[in-house]
Parts: C-alpha cells; structure tokens; sequence
C-alpha cells in the first residue's frame, strides 16, 4: 500500500478544499494526503446516514460521508441551529431544547428524525448515545443500521467487571483485583489486603473518575468504600464497587482497533494518552515514545484478542495501564470512534469513520495486519474553551468574536464544530477543536505544534492554549517522561503560565515597544490632509519605558532608513533589531528579532499604552509609555483595588446547586458556602477567610455567569 | 457665581529660581547696567517664573492631590516640542485686597494657553492652573482662553480645554463674571464651526461648568475631578440634603446618572494620552473633511460572524457593540457615553480609514428601545457629526418608544422629536442598517429612507412593521378568534424585509458577512455628497425643559 500517494479522487476533494466557498463551510481542512484509502464508489454503501450527535465529530463524520458520496442528516438541539454541523449536512432536524437530556439524547426524538429522514444508518460519535445499547437496540428493531459494535460487545465492554472477567478470560494482562461485587467495608478491607496496597475502588458502572478512591491503608479503605458507593449511586444509580490494584505513576496509552462482521481484526497502533487533567485528556500522540515494537505488538494482540472474544464489529480502543517496566494491565475497551482517533488516521493513512462505514454495511476489512503502517509521528492538542490557570482548566463560555485556524501551515488538520461567531455555551462540551500536527519525526511534529498554537487565534472566550504551548515545550515532555501525574508533579503549585526567560523577557519588551512606535507612527498618517504640520520633523527615535510583571525598563528605539521599516530596540545594553509588516490590523503579528521569526498575537492595545502581547502561547500584559508620561506617573494616585477575600465570586458560568451559608452565618477559612455546577462538574466555592456572612447573592437552581456576586463578607 | 464653595483662598507665594524641566529661551549673558536688571534679564526671569506657576509648594500640593500641573497636561497633550505658547507676560489686574502687590502677580496668570499639534495637526488649548489662586478665573485669565479661542476660529482649529479651577477670581468681582460670559459667548459662536473639547481635570464649579457644558464633548478624570452649581456644603444649607462631592458631580455621576459628561478616564495621564485618540478622530473644522488616516484593514473583508449573529428569535438580545466592532476598521470603536442610557450606542469609528459616526440601538439593553435619555444621547452625537461632516451609520434594532407614565410625564414626545430632528435635518452621507427590528416611529426615527437615509440596507432577520405580531393581532382582531392563527398571518407578512424593500423604503437585502464591505463602497460613492437645506436664520430644534425632577 504507498500511503500518502494522493489518488485522483483526493485531488478533486483537495482542489475543492482549496476553494474558498467550501473552506468556509468545512470544519477539517487537509493540507496533505491524510488518508491513504481508495474512496471506492462503486462499493454500494449507505444512501443516507443521520449523525446522533453534534459539534467536530459530527462534522468528522459527516466529510468522510461526503467523500463517500453518502446523504448526511444532522440532529441539533434548538440553540444550535446555526451550528457548523447543522449547515454542513444535506438535512437537519430540530431534536428538542438545549439540555442534553432533552435533545441529543432523546431517543425518541432521534428516532423519528430518523424515520422523518429515511436515514439507513446511525453513527453515534463519542459521548451521548454512542454507547447506550438501549439506542442501538431500538434502531436494530427498526432495521436500520447502528455504525458501531453491536448491543454484546457495547453490553459486554460497558460493565467494568464484566470486561475484566472476558478480558482476563481472552489472557488479556488485566490489574490485579478482586473480580466481584464487593458487599461491604469489611469484605473491602480484606480483599485490599489480600491485593496488597495502594488499591484503587471503584464504581462498576463508573467513567470520568467518578465514584473513584485510592487507599493506602485499612481506615482509608472504609471511608474509600463509602464515599464511592455514595458517590456511584448518586451518579450511575448502581452502587456496585470493585476493587484492584492501583497502579502508581502509571501511563495511559490504548491500542485502536477494528473488527469486521466476519472474524477479522486489527490492531492500528498506539495512541499515548498520559497527559490528562481530572482524568481527561489534555495531549494524545501517536506513536508513544514509550513502546517497542514487541510490547507494541504484544499489546496489539491482547487487543485483538479481546475483540474476537466479544465477537466485536467497528472500531474500538482498547485502553491500557503501562507501568513504568512496560507491564500494562487492561483497563477498559471503549466501543465507539475515540475522540483522538486523528493522531492514529496520520499515522496509518486509514479513515477510521470510512472504515466503521464500510464495516457496519457488512463489508470485510481491507487491510491485512502487515498493511498497517506507523509512518511519522502525529500530536494532538485538545483546544478547550477554558481557564488553565483554574486547576488546569475551569469552563468558560462566549461568544468567538475572532476565530482563525492555523490552516496556513502545511501538516496541520483542526477537527472542530465551530467557526467565528459561535457561542461556547454552558449546554455542551468547551472543546473548540482538536489540533493535529504531524511530522516526519516527533520533533518535526511537536515544532509544528508550536507554530500552530501561535498561529491559533481565539478571541472571545478564555482558552488552554497557554497551557498546551508550555505542556509540549516542557523537557520531561520532550523526553517522553511523561506519565498520567504529569500536569500535577511538572505544576505542582497549579499552571502559572509561561516563565519569561532573560532573553525571552527582551523579546517581548522589544517588540510591545515596537508595535507602540508603529501605531504612533501610523496615527500621523493622514491621507490627502493639506493641514498635517510640513514643518514638524518626522521623529526617528523614542525613549520609551515598558512596564512589565511589575519591572520597569527603559528602552532606546531608532528608526533606520526612510522607507523601511526596521527599528533597533536598545535594553540595559543589549541591541534587538526589530522588523515586521507592522499590520496593525491583524490579530497575528509576525517579528524578526535579530534574525528570528516570532509569531506573537495582540491581544489588545490602548490609548493609555497597555498592551497585551500572546507570547509563546502565555498571554503577558505590558504598558508602553514615553520617557515624559512615565516620569509624571509617579504623581498618578494608586486605585485600591476591591478586597476580593471578603467577597466571593464565580470563577465560571454555571448553575449554583447548593448555597451552604445565609446572611449573618459565621464561616471560617476553607468553609463551603456554595457548590456552582458548569460543564456536568460541581466545584465547591469556599470562603477565603474566617468572617461573618453580609449577604448572600445566589440561590440554588439559579444560573450565574463569570464574576458574578455569589456572596459578600464582613 | 460667587458661592464657589470649592476656591480656597491660596496663600500666594513668591517663587524663587525653581528649576524647571520644560523648555525656556535660552539663557542670555547676564549684563548689568547701572544696578538695574537689564530687559533681557527681566524676559528671562518672568519666563522662568511663568514655568513654575504657583512655585514648587504648590506643585508639589497638586502631585500630591493625584493631578499634574498644567504645563505638565499640555506637554503630554501635545506632540513634543510643538507647544507654541501665547501671553506668558499677562498678569491680573486687580488692584484690591492687595492683590496688587509684587508677590500676588504670577506671569502668565492662572491659566496656559497657546497651540501646538496632536498627532502633526493644529489645535489651540488652553490649561488652567490650580496653583496660581486655585486656577481661579480672573479677567486676564478670561482674556487669555478668549484670545485663542478667536484665533482658533479664524483658521479653523479645534479648541481643547484642561479645566482644574475653584471658580471665580472673587477678589476681581464682575471682571470675572463678564470674564465668564466672553467666553460663553465664544463657546457658543464657536459650536458647529471648530470642535471644542472639554476635559475636567479638577474642580469645575458654579458658572464655570456652563463652558464645559456649552463644548462638544466633556471628558472627566475618575475621583479628581467634580462639576457642580453649587458644592456640598451650600446644596446642605438650601436643601438640607447630605451628598459628598463625588456623589453630587464626580466623574461616576455625570457619565451614568446626568449624562453632563461623555466619558472618564483613570487618571491624567491616562486621560490625555485618550484625548490624542480621541482628536484623530475629529476633523479639524466644519470646512475640513472627516479625516482619512493610514488603515490596514481591509475595506472588503468579510466578517462571517455577522451570519449568525443575530439569534432565530426575536425576543432574545445580543450585543450590538459585536456588530459595531467586528464591522468597523481593526474593531477599534471610541463610544461616548458609555455608561448612559445604554440602550443606544453611540461613537466614532473608522471604515477605510475615514472617521465615522456611529449609531447603534443596543438590544441587550431595555430591548434597545429609545426613551428620554437616549434619544437625547443619540440626537447630540447625530447633530455632531453633521456639524462637523462626519458621515453617520446607523444600525436599527428597535421595538419602539418605551410607554409609560414616567416617560409621558418626561416629554418623551418632545425628547424623541430631538433624535428626529437630528436625523432629519442631517446633510452628511447616512447610511442605515436594519438588523432586526424597527417598529413604529421608532422606524422613521432612525435615519430611515424617509428622512433621506442616502443608503438603507435591511439583514434578512429584518422586520419592519408598526409593532410587534402579537400586539397588532390584538387590534386588528379585536375580540376575534383565531388571534393564533391571525399572529402567524401577520408574522409571515411582515416580520421580514419584504414589505419595506418591495416599496423601496430600503435600498437592498444584504447578506450580514457582507455589510463592511457594502459600507466601504458606499461611503465611496457619497464622498461628493452635497445637499443642504433652506435658508433659516437657525433652525428651531424642540429644546424644551429637562425631564422632571424626582421622577426617575
């Protein structure tokens, strides 16, 4: 198979790519060959597929339909109905309101869209219905086609014992552990120590750390078991808890699978999953520098092996703990189409959704396992509309009021469901897209990544950004050192965002004194005026003082030349020579200083001098003033900004679920005195100093936004 | 006039040789003759002492109220090195309560005038100066700002005012006064021929606050600066009210309760340095074009966003300032009056470089409806532009004139004929975009086709109709049936562009990603607009009392 050989039909599909029209309405962009498959026409496939979901995997599907000559319909909650996957598709159908619950996974609405449109075939995506075996039920009984493993395997692989007990029978390595039901705190302390500690307890039916305990000892065994029997039953409504083995220190890196209707499977590689936040996924690769090709292989086979023994059908992923002697444990098979699934589409040429497509018409594999290839090296960043310097990352929401992909470089694919105007809103998901580069080597992709990450722009919404363009730059990083404790051990005191270097500190102060000049210069041009002063001479230099993290540096900036446009920067001694295009409209601004290519983002720049430079993804806030204007600041009186400890806002936009104080309350340091709900996450807001309680400005139920005023102390 | 509660009898001070940072003539060879100082020695020394005002105590009294000297406002106002300054020898003239003696006269008197540039282009200011009597108004003070403010007009120059003053010169008497009332007069035969700019960096009381009031735009700084009739002290002696000074004529008061001032700034220098901005917008005169500066936003780019911006049901808001924003050049937008009467959003902005008025019905704001503030708010920018030749564009979402008692009472209908008049009367090219709705008279107010809008585009979520489905319904139908089925009748056949585009009330339907781009070439096109009106001595806008009290 010669991957990456662009066949003539990928030719016609890149040349439309290149159309502007269709760019606009395209959520993934390629700018080279990513798959290596033959779309082959003549193989009679679906006519029409409608996609249970919303946002970039929609829009994911629905290209590779596209491309497959197949009909789309787009299911979408009301406030979606502008969306990006709803324009995409060639039918929409409105499934209900906002929440969830009442639109995208309403089973019955989906349904008779579904009949409404005479779609033949489902695909689920992730999350929402896309392994409910209740939805996949329903649609076999209405003959039409599920694009995913059938109702077993979903059954089978949903119950945390259950897969472990068909896992351990298919000799998958699986974690230490007690198979069974654990009745109750004792029988809990006496299978932990039969295990030996640390052990993990967990809820059966459990996902996204939830109703999740480590123990290291007998007392924390029993409390571990009631809070995650609570937890798991507020939650899942099944308060069935296991127990195994916790692993320390552990990677999480899962093999993509795929399973034909006729007894075939593959293995497509890893993907390297370590670097997660709350038990989320923050970076993926694929390959991971971890593996060698034999636990590679030997992984890759377990993984087969437990599909076949599921009798599976689609793609799949099997995840995996690997500790650091390369041991890996079975931790879970998840049955549908992984959110990361492009890292292992550059790296192996197939089209994943194409493939599940193909596999749920009943078609066989086309590949054999020889066939499968590791060409280069693929990254992932997962760009979140979130704050990272919140415990890595709290929600945000707004309005994308300038949004530009970095679609400009070569090797880069952004899947995302979103375009400028969009809302973030508090209903879905705050991803804005998944950002892939892609490379010979992992250095060639991690630069890649870099320059992406400056190149993105996001304005609007507060995002992760900062967090991801330090996160691939770090030397444990780099190093492949990395494990699923990378973000807490590498920051350990929460995400500060970058440290300016000697040399990097000179850069940005160079260049906000730069773009200060060039926005002076600009603001005496004025076009066909006979009034401008013919006798004021035009000034060639500037003694200007950049505030900066609280520093004060005074720079000599000269302008060369009459007609170009470079300017020598002078700090404490060091020459910068500075130059650019000076646009002063453009979100991005590309600098050569003394020879090297930056690509910094203005934020924002002001009359007052205050400007704000996104500088190696981290977002730094420097004021520009004149020699004279700095001299007479000293006499300008200093603002008293609010006392923030005795007044409590909401660090996000969410609903307040519980408000545990009322006015004239006593509280004391660290006390809870609400519980705000954003994004299906409950964050406690405690109170920043022993007072008594002034007011209080919420109340269960209510919808808050970002700094809104939840409670006043005295 | 002379309750000025806020002057504070200065104790003057003969300065000694202070020395100063600023620029004076260079120093001359000392020559004595006979034991008297020479001429030059004289020039030199009253130049010297007209750098340091009030001398160095009281320089340093104001840097420690927060505020810089007067010299020192204009050296940040203006380009370097461009100060011209006129009638540094000037004194008072006052002769009683021994103002005559030597150690009262300060050359120069309370006040800096002169012209320099901003940004290379011609403006007159003048500055006062709290340190000489507490930057109190005296004739020779009046005289001063007089003599600029004629020159100003005869070749056509902004006039940009730095007041920090207690009041009047009391120990002067009517001098002051008539002082005052020369310079009302001034301000008024310089309206809608210079722009005139007011920026109150201190106390500004008692007649003095009618300058300010009478210049096209009041500017304050936050926490040192205060405009008032009367102070504090006299407002408890009359009305028995208790009311600091911040509350009765802080910045915070005038720029969202009374509307007297049109935006506030940090500090000083942050207020200055707003002003150089804020002056690149202005053309120089009403003989001057609006300015064209260097712009590197393209005039023909698309701004996608605007497709979706508006939302699928009418009842819900959005923000017009994001369509204000993403539309203009590089989304640098200057809003006057910010923080009042929200509801309508009023500014200067460029598109391709060229300075523009905007005005804009805020949504998100009581539906964006007009009310007595707003229209008042909208009818003086309006009238500003046209003035000044300022192209106007107007972006319409407004479901009508807000009902009610309290506005009824307030004369809303001879407020809203103010707006009216304003877009009327205006001759400068108008160019309106309905976004979405325009119902009523709301729809004729704003700068419709009718009060010769020279270009009127409609988004397709436009409707213009006499007022909502549901309300029409009601009358229409009046106890009839079938008012469901008679709303979606009424809504089809009006809640959408057609019925104004088929009669040609707007000029085209244009996708909203496109509305830059439109607007560029417009604006294009009507550069050699001309039209005026018929010959008026002036004409009689419905002025009419203020809203009345206690009825907010």
């Amino acid at each position: 198979m010669a991957a990456y050989r662009i066949s003539p039909a990928l030719q016609r599909v890149l040349h439309a790519v290149k159309h502007a029209a269709f760019r606009s309405r395209c959520c993934i962009i390629v700018s080279r060959a990513q798959y290596s498959t033959v779309y082959d026409h003549n193989e009679k496939t679906f006519d029409k597929i409608l996609i249970a979901n919303r946002g970039e995997i929609a829009c994911r599907v629905m290209k590779t339909c596209k491309k497959m000559g197949i009909k789309t319909v787009a299911v979408h909650s009301d406030v979606d109905a502008n969306a990006v996957h709803v324009k995409m598709a060639d039918e929409a159908v409105c499934v209900g309101p906002a929440p969830t619950s009442k639109s995208y996974l309403n089973m019955d609405a989906i349904m008779n869209a579904i009949r409404q449109t005479g779609a033949q075939a489902v695909h689920p995506g992730y999350g929402f219905l896309s392994e409910n075996k209740e939805f996949a039920k329903r649609l076999a009984a209405e003959g039409v086609s599920f694009i995913g493993p059938d109702t077993h395997a979903i059954q089978a692989m949903g119950d945390k014992i259950e897969s472990k007990l068909i896992a351990k029978a298919a000799k998958v390595n699986t974690i230490p552990g007690f198979d069974g039901v654990v009745k109750d705190a004792d029988e809990a302390v006496r299978i932990a120590n039969e295990i030996g500690y640390p052990v993990m307890i967990k809820a059966s039916a459990g996902g996204g750390g939830k109703g999740m305990r480590i123990a290291w000892n007998d007392e924390e065994t029993r409390e571990g078991f009631r809070f995650s029997s609570q937890e798991a039953a507020s939650s899942f409504g099944d308060d069935r808890l296991l127990i195994e083995k916790f692993i320390d220190n552990p990677r999480h890196i899962e093999i993509q699978v795929l399973a034909d209707k006729h007894g075939n499977a593959l293995w497509l590689n890893e993907r390297e999953c370590s670097i997660q936040r709350r038990n989320q996924k923050v970076v993926e690769e694929a390959p991971s520098t971890f593996l060698d090709p034999e636990t590679r292989r030997a992984m890759g086979e377990q993984a087969v092996s437990l599909a076949k023994a599921v009798n599976y059908s689609s793609a799949g992923t099997v995840e995996f703990l690997v500790d650091s002697r390369k041991n890996f444990y079975f931790l879970e098979m998840n049955t549908r189409l992984q959110v990361e699934h492009p890292i292992t589409e550059c790296i192996t040429g197939l089209d994943l959704v194409q493939q599940m497509i193909r596999i749920a018409k009943g078609f066989p594999l086309q590949h054999t396992q020889a066939e499968i290839p590791i060409n280069g090296w693929a990254i992932e960043s997962r760009v979140y509309a979130e704050d990272p310097y919140k415990s890595f990352g709290l929600p945000s929401i707004g309005r994308l009021s300038q949004y530009q992909e970095p679609l400009n470089l070569h090797n880069v694919r952004v899947d995302s469901g979103i375009e400028e105007g969009s809302d973030i809103s508090i209903y879905y998901d705050p991803m804005i897209s998944k950002l892939v580069t892609y490379g010979a080597t992992r250095a060639e992709a991690l630069k890649k990544m870099e320059d992406a990450l400056d190149n993105y722009v996001i304005r609007g919404v507060t995002h992760n950004i900062p967090l991801l363009r330090e996160i691939i730059v770090h030397p444990r990083f780099i190093s492949g050192d990395i494990s699923t404790k990378f973000l807490p051990e590498v920051y350990p005191e929460g995400f500060k965002g970058h440290q300016l270097t000697a040399t990097g500190r000179k850069e940005l102060l160079a260049t906000a004194a730069s773009l200060f000049v060039a926005a002076q210069l600009r603001a005496q041009k004025f076009l066909g005026d006979l009034r401008v002063s013919n006798t004021q001479q035009e000034r060639r230099s500037w003694e200007l003082c950049v505030e900066l993290e609280k520093g004060v540096h005074m720079l000599g900036v000269s302008r060369s030349g009459f007609m170009t446009f470079i300017l020598k920067v002078e700090i404490d001694g060091d020459k910068l020579e500075v130059s650019s295009d000076w646009n002063l409209a453009s979100p991005l601004l590309t600098v050569t200083l003394n020879g090297i290519h930056r690509t910094l983002q203005c934020l924002s720049r002001n009359a007052a001098g205050e400007i704000s430079l996104q500088y190696l993804g981290t977002t730094f806030k420097l004021r520009v003033l004149s020699k004279l204007a700095a001299a007479l600041s000293v006499h300008m009186p200093e603002k008293v900004p609010e006392d923030t400890s005795s007044i409590l806002r909401s660090p996000m936009p969410g609903t307040v679920v519980a408000v545990s104080v009322k006015a004239g309350d006593t509280v004391a340091e660290g006390q809870e005195i609400c519980v705000i709900e954003a994004m299906k996450m409950q964050n406690s807001m405690t109170a920043a100093k022993t007072a008594k309680v002034r007011s209080v400005h919420c109340k269960p139920g209510e919808t808050v936004g970002e700094g809104d005023l939840l409670v006043e102390l005295e | 006039m002379a309750a000025l509660a806020a002057v504070r009898r200065c104790r003057v001070l003969l300065h000694g040789a202070v020395k100063s940072s600023f620029r004076g003539s260079p120093s001359q060879p000392r020559s004595y003759s006979a034991g008297r100082l020479s001429v030059q020695e004289r020039i030199e020394r009253k130049r010297q002492a007209a750098l340091v005002g009030g001398g160095q105590k009281r320089i340093d009294a104001q840097h420690g109220r927060g505020k810089l000297t007067a010299r020192e406002r204009v050296a940040l106002l203006l380009d370097p090195d461009s100060f011209v300054e006129y009638d540094a020898f000037v004194e008072h003239r006052c002769s009683d309560f021994g103002m005559e003696a030597d150690h009262n006269k300060f050359p120069g008197d309370s006040v800096v005038t002169g012209q320099g540039r901003i940004n290379g282009r011609l403006v007159y200011v003048f500055s006062q100066d709290f340190t000489v009597f507490g930057g109190s108004l005296s004739g020779a003070h009046a005289q001063k700002i007089c003599k600029i403010m004629d020159q100003a007009m005869l070749v056509g120059a902004p006039v940009i005012g730095l007041n920090d003053s207690g009041g009047a010169r009391i120990q002067e008497g009517v001098e002051s006064l008539a002082g005052y009332a020369d310079i009302f007069l001034r301000n008024v035969m310089a309206s809608g021929v210079v722009p005139q700019i007011s920026l109150i960096m201190g106390p500004c009381a008692g007649g003095a606050v009618y300058s300010p009031a009478l210049t096209d735009f009041t500017f304050m700084v936050k926490d040192t600066s205060y405009l008032f009739i009367t102070g504090p002290d006299v407002v408890k002696s009359v009305t028995n009210e208790d009311v600091t000074q911040e509350e009765l004529g802080g910045a915070k008061t005038h720029t969202a309760v009374s509307g007297v001032a049109h935006k506030a700034f940090e500090n000083d220098i942050d207020a200055l340095l707003n002003l150089r901005e804020f002056f690149n917008f202005l053309p120089l005169s009403n003989k001057d074009p609006s300015p064209v500066t260097e712009c590197h936003d393209p005039s023909d780019r698309l701004v996608p966003g605007l497709d979706t911006l508006v939302p699928l049901e009418s009842t819900k808001a959005y923000d017009m300032l994001d369509v204000i924003h993403s539309i203009v050049d590089e989304r640098d937008f200057f809003e006057i009056m910010p923080n009042y009467a929200k509801n309508i959003v009023v500014g200067f902005a460029r598109m391709n470089g060229r300075t523009v008025g905007i005005v804009g019905n805020q949504p998100k704001v009581a539906s964006g409806c007009l009310d007595i503030n707003s229209s008042v708010k909208g009818a003086r920018f309006v009238r500003f532009c046209d003035a000044f030749n300022v192209p106007i564009i107007t972006f319409v979402d407004v479901p009508g004139f807000l009902p009610g008692t309290a506005q009824e009472y307030g004369g809303i209908i001879r407020h809203g004929a103010k707006l009216l008049y304003a877009f009327a009367e205006a001759t400068v090219p108008k160019i309106t975009i309905i976004t979405r709705k325009a119902y009523g008279g709301a729809y004729d107010v704003m700068s419709s086709k009718h009060l010769r809008g020279d270009v009127n585009y409609a988004w397709p979520s436009a409707e213009v109709a006499v007022m909502g489905a549901k309300g029409a319904v009601q009358i229409i139908f009046r106890g009839k049936n079938n008012q469901a089925d008679a709303e979606a009748e009424y809504v089809e056949k009006f809640a959408n562009p057609f019925p104004a585009a088929v009669r040609g009330f707007v000029d085209d339907i244009v996708v909203p990603s496109t509305t830059r781009r439109r607007i560029c070439r417009d604006l294009e096109v009507l550069a050699t607009k001309k039209q005026t009106n018929p010959w008026k001595k002036h004409a009689n806008v419905p002025l009419a009392g203020k809203k009345g009290r206690g009825r907010r």
